[in-house]
């Protein structure tokens, strides 16, 4: 896939809805905005990562806030080109290229209405090969470049540039702009040279979300099992087939966190399942015993269908199949698990991998 | 006494109650005009038990005929969408996700002006009245004849949509105006798909409603007329005539809660088995529980209150084939001409059925040369398919018990794996027109509240207050009244606790002297 058409955005969709790892937002208002901008300014050019000049500008765009709002108060293409143009801007800088943040749910559509809506080609690749709920956790923090200057956006028009000491303030600092914007606002930062990108990106992961999605729509149309599908691309695992018994959440500090147990069907039978969740699967527990956990992906997928479920869609009695893929192996550095192991996270333990 | 109708697209079936004693019910072919075939069913009852019409307090009525224009493109009004937004969501423009053919069929206009509120109640812009003013002229100039209006979270806050449908309303005074926030919930495109749905319908909903009435006057009862909404409650003909979209999925909940009265247990599961499908819904406290996920209805994705329904394909006619399969195809109305008991050459359910001795339909001769163990596969096949949907829909481990109606239901076996035994009422076949009958009267709150520490208990008692107050105002017996639904969901990176609360509360009619 050399550009995105209209035609792959609903196989980007389904398929960034996996990556997501239960969390990113349902990223049907993502595809529709795609959708609308891909139909007003043409397909958008699709650059593999390794082609990415050593002088490019590549900026990252995405949207921050409450996947809740962001349904109610639908957000413009307009809105999402002024948060790239106003860092441009403020850094004295052409951009060349727009990037994706994160791979998953409504953040790996809403860089293809950057490009589109800019006129400029979008890097092949994203800031985590994942998703993740904070902003200083992308693999470029891992190599020095500094979250900020970050712009952020809303649809009246209202932007901010921040630039603060470190990652982890632009996150609180970003999501208190946040807040006050109405909750859902377009942010872009972590801007890099195409050299930073090339080094601190993940890359193919916009066409590994179109490929996803393909294979799930043709193990469907070919009555094949998507998930066995989904499992083999991604060089993961099947952890466990079951039915949602109980869904617990509470909202602690902003996000949601909460866990899910499920009940073992076939193979499975006799067995249960906990999940563990802050918006994205943060921890898998087989009776009592911990078998996959981030950096990792931990996947809910609909057990027929394949279509990823995410945590706020989890309920009583559906049934799931939870499957799990190894994360980009910089995650499983010491740095990558500070920024986003199980103990940042709040759980007293070491990663379980599922390479390992 | 009071009289439920069900107007399916096949059959329309009226029940004459008693409090909940069935005092005569009936079986009518569904008339192209309704109405001779509501007079038929009525007079089909009179026949059957003989009453004073001025001893009627009400008559309730289930139609599938709204949904079935929509589904058909059939008279729809030429309407406009009216979104108070700007300058949010102009990207993605009323109707954007819509089947090309509903588009024209409605002749969809849509217009965006400024207005919406935040998630916390600000405003996202004023509202500019004379964009309104223009819009509304335009509106006039296009032969528009009915307007929906939309506003961003009017579900937490309604004053932008109600004060635009008065400046609309006072430059078009004969245009229909339906408001999203009485309608749908939060999320925004699917809310604002259900009202301009609900708007293109509202013609003919008026000329629906003046035609069950006046069927009703015609055979001389003057009590009040109640249309059954999608969640088992009742409406009056005057919000029939402005909501008709919530009458969508009234059949099925209609099954359900008949299900409910004539087997006496409220939290079931119930089997619907037809001639084509079985559909599988779950009873809470006597109310069908609603599909949580957004429903699509004629290929437009829509979020306005619906029960949770799962069909698969068995019934009477379906098909069974050698190896063992039942279903999903079905011989459908031609079931008379081509099953076995009616000499016909497809192997169907029904004959299944007939052979193993459970109905007696058509010639039993025609089938016992059928295999008993083929005969037993495809019990076997139907009671597994079933049983597997049930256990889908159950919520929790506590054993559900399971109601089977419809005419199809004998082929479900006494006691299902897992389920433990089948209920099978009395006046099984016509527990749609029971349903209607028996509906209540509710009142529904939704919104999101921001619940400061120690208050959440005050905030949750202040929305079921609420809940109760609307079913009172709309009618309900205040002593009847109770909380039927509640839920609490906390939503993410929304600051101060916000929470997303629904209540829902019903009551029984109070009927008039």
């Amino acid at each position: 896939m050399r550009e995105i058409t209209e035609h792959d955005l609903d196989d980007i969709a389904r398929g960034a809805a996996i990556l997501g790892t239960g969390g990113g937002g349902d990223p049907y208002i993502g595809r529709l905005l795609a959708l609308s901008a891909v139909r007003t300014h043409g397909p958008v050019p699709l650059v593999p990562l390794a082609e990415v000049g050593d002088d490019a500008v590549v900026l990252p765009v995405a949207m921050m806030g409450a996947p809740t709002v962001m349904v109610e108060k639908l957000p413009s293409a307009e809105q999402v080109g002024l948060a790239a143009r106003t860092l441009a801007g403020y850094l004295g800088k052409e951009l060349t290229h727009i990037a994706c943040a994160e791979a998953g749910g409504v953040n790996s559509l809403i860089p293809v209405v950057a490009a589109a809506q800019l006129g400029l080609p979008l890097v092949d690749a994203d800031g985590m090969g994942r998703a993740f709920p904070e902003l200083q956790m992308v693999l470029p923090t891992l190599y020095g470049i500094r979250a900020t200057p970050m712009s952020i956006a809303d649809e009246k028009g209202n932007r901010g540039v921040l630039d603060t000491v470190d990652n982890r303030w632009a996150e609180r600092l970003a999501r208190s702009a946040t807040i006050d914007m109405g909750c859902s606002a377009m942010i872009s930062n972590y801007a890099m040279t195409g050299g930073q990108a090339r080094e601190s990106l993940v890359p193919g992961t916009l066409s590994l979300c179109a490929e996803l999605g393909a294979l799930v729509r043709s193990a469907r149309a070919s009555h094949e099992d998507p998930v066995a599908q989904v499992v083999s691309r991604l060089g993961g695992r099947r952890l466990f087939s079951g039915k949602v018994v109980d869904v617990a959440r509470r909202t602690v500090t902003g996000f949601a966190r909460g866990e899910a147990r499920l009940s073992g069907m076939d193979g499975d039978a006799g067995a249960e399942l906990v999940l563990r969740f802050q918006n994205e699967h943060l921890v898998a527990e087989r009776d009592g015993v911990v078998e996959a956990s981030v950096p990792d992906l931990i996947c809910t997928l609909e057990r027929e269908s394949g279509e990823a479920v995410t945590t706020e869609g989890l309920r009583y009695g559906q049934r799931v199949t939870v499957i799990a893929a190894p994360a980009d192996p910089r995650w499983h550095t010491p740095e990558g698990i500070a920024l986003a192991g199980p103990r940042y996270f709040g759980y007293d333990i070491d990663p379980i991998g599922v390479a390992g | 006494m009071r009289i439920g109708i069900d107007v399916g697209g096949t059959n329309t079936d009226a029940v004459l109650l008693d409090g909940r004693q069935v005092l005569a019910s009936v079986k009518t072919s569904t008339t192209a005009d309704v109405t001779s075939g509501i007079v038929a069913a009525i007079d089909g009852l009179q026949r059957q038990r003989a009453f004073d019409p001025a001893a009627v307090r009400a008559v309730m009525i289930g139609t599938t005929h709204f949904i079935n224009a929509l589904v058909e493109a059939h008279r729809l009004a030429p309407t406009a969408a009216v979104r108070l937004s700007l300058p949010a969501g102009a990207s993605l423009p009323p109707m954007v996700d819509w089947p090309q053919r509903l588009v024209d069929a409605v002749s969809g206009r849509s217009y965006l002006v400024h207005g919406g509120h935040e998630f916390d109640g600000r405003h996202i812009a004023e509202l500019d009245e004379s964009e309104l003013r223009k819009a509304a002229d335009d509106m006039g100039e296009a032969g528009v004849r009915s307007v929906a209006i939309t506003s961003v979270f009017s579900p937490v806050n309604a004053e932008f949509e109600t004060r635009a449908a008065e400046i609309i309303g006072a430059q078009l005074p004969d245009v229909a105006i339906s408001l999203s926030h009485e309608i749908g919930r939060i999320g925004l495109l699917e809310r604002e798909n259900a009202t301009v749905i609900n708007a293109a319908l509202r013609e003919l909903a008026a000329h629906i409603v003046d035609g069950l009435s006046a069927s009703v006057t015609g055979a001389g009862i003057t009590a009040p007329l109640y249309l059954s909404q999608n969640d088992g409650t009742l409406m009056d003909v005057d919000f029939a005539r402005r909501y008709p979209v919530a009458t969508f999925a009234s059949g099925p909940t209609n099954s359900m809660r008949g299900a409910a009265v004539l087997s006496g247990l409220d939290t079931c599961a119930v089997v619907d088995v037809g001639g084509t499908t079985s559909d599988v819904g779950v009873l809470r406290q006597g109310f069908p529980r609603e599909a949580t996920t957004d429903v699509s209805v004629a290929g437009i994705r829509t979020n306005f209150r619906m029960p949770d329904v799962l069909s698969i394909g068995i019934g009477g006619g379906s098909r069974v084939r050698g190896n063992v399969t039942v279903g999903p195809d079905s011989v459908g109305y031609e079931l008379t001409s081509k099953a076995l008991v009616f000499g016909g050459d497809t192997l169907t359910a029904t004959d299944i059925a007939v052979a193993a001795g459970r109905a007696d339909i058509g010639d039993a001769s025609l089938v016992s040369h059928l295999d008993r163990s083929l005969v037993r596969a495809a019990l076997d096949r139907i009671a597994a398919d079933v049983s597997d949907v049930v256990e889908r829909m159950r919520t929790s481990a506590e054993p559900l018990p399971v109601v089977a109606v419809g005419g199809g239901s004998v082929l479900l076996p006494d006691e299902l794996a897992g389920c433990g035994a089948v209920h099978r009422p009395e006046n099984y076949a016509v527990a749609n027109a029971i349903g209607a009958a028996i509906a209540q009267i509710g009142g529904e709150v939704d919104r999101v509240y921001v619940i400061e520490p120690g208050r959440r208990e005050a905030v949750v008692e202040e929305a079921k207050q609420e809940a109760v107050d609307r079913a009172v105002a709309a009618g309900a017996s205040p002593a009847s009244v109770g909380i039927v639904d509640f839920d609490e969901v906390p939503i993410p990176y929304l600051p101060g606790n916000a929470t997303r609360i629904r209540a829902k509360a019903v009551g029984d009619l109070q009927l008039g002297a």
